[in-house]
């Protein structure tokens, strides 16, 4: 056994704590020790968060978008207040307000946040690394067009492309355009349509032959 | 209730100041022009906040909309594309 066992055992695949730790990272740790050991909320309450930001997934922004689109009374509602529409069918999307912004005929939107990384993460979860890049932060807001083109998005010229800084107390989510060929489809089906791109704005839905 | 200096529809001008410390103002569009779209409410003040201060009395938050190309030189796509961006009051001055 022992004969025909030659690889080599350096090349293992590296855990966690074989990379380096970054002064950020040990200052996040040493703050969230703090934060239980002076008593401000409990480990158990720290990681109840964690957890519950991470249970939060582009499915659920989906499911709202899917909604306007079959019905036109709603998409009303989520455009004057979408956390209140959010909250009739059970989303709960927190203090933070989410504006909803609507893709049409003549008005494509993509969303950026060039200081940070600012995400409606209650409706659609953690925000893709790219989203976080200093390239995409950059980009998206000087030359949004090459960089929908890079995304494998083009809009024509007829077309305005908006850009949304969301430097400040707002989060965005983008209501993508409903695509042709689904008249006939319930809001469950329409809802795999609905890509945690396109609610971002960097891409439109699905289309039915993409599925 | 805090009363609103601007209206969805007035032309503001970016106050080009470059104080330090945490501004939510960026950097690219001080100076420029642009148009009030939208009151976005009133928000405690976030240079005030990252102090651990309580920020108020809070500030009206605007969504402010400029022509991409005047705020970049040189950009490529068409004269209708635009950037809005959300800008609190005291970094606004009214532009006829």
């Amino acid at each position: 056994m022992s004969k025909g066992h030659s690889h080599d055992h350096a090349d293992y695949q590296p855990d966690i704590e074989d990379f380096p730790f970054s002064e950020r990272m040990v200052m996040t740790q040493a703050v969230a020790e703090l934060i239980v050991e002076k008593g401000i909320c409990t480990a158990d309450e720290l990681r109840q968060q964690i957890e519950l930001m991470d249970s939060k997934e582009p499915a659920l922004g989906a499911r709202l978008v899917a909604k306007t689109w079959v019905d036109p009374n709603y998409k009303a509602r989520v455009l004057d207040n979408c956390a209140k529409a959010a909250a009739e069918i059970g989303i709960d999307i927190g203090d933070i307000p989410i504006k909803a912004i609507e893709n049409t005929a003549d008005v494509h939107n993509i969303v950026v946040c060039t200081l940070c990384s600012c995400y409606p993460r209650l409706l659609i979860g953690l925000p893709p690394d790219w989203y976080k890049s200093r390239a995409y932060r950059s980009r998206a807001v000087k030359e949004p067009r090459k960089v929908l083109e890079e995304f494998g998005t083009h809009i024509p010229d007829n077309v305005e492309v908006r850009v949304h800084d969301s430097t400040a107390d707002l989060r965005y989510l983008v209501l993508p355009a409903r695509p042709d060929g689904t008249g006939d489809w319930d809001e469950q089906q329409l809802a795999r349509l609905i890509t945690r791109d396109s609610m971002v704005g960097v891409t439109p839905a699905k289309s039915p032959e993409d599925i | 209730m805090t009363a609103l200096r601007y209206s969805p529809g007035d032309k503001v001008q970016v106050r080009e100041a470059y104080p330090p410390g945490h501004v939510r103002t960026p950097f690219f569009v001080r100076g420029c022009v642009g148009e009030v779209q939208e009151i976005a409410g009133v928000y405690p003040n976030p240079e005030e906040l990252a102090y651990g201060r309580d920020g108020l009395p809070g500030v009206p938050l605007y969504r402010v909309s400029f022509k991409q190309s005047e705020v970049w030189d040189g950009y490529d796509g068409p004269i209708t594309d635009t950037l809005v961006i959300d800008i609190y009051e005291h970094w606004l001055e009214p532009r006829t």
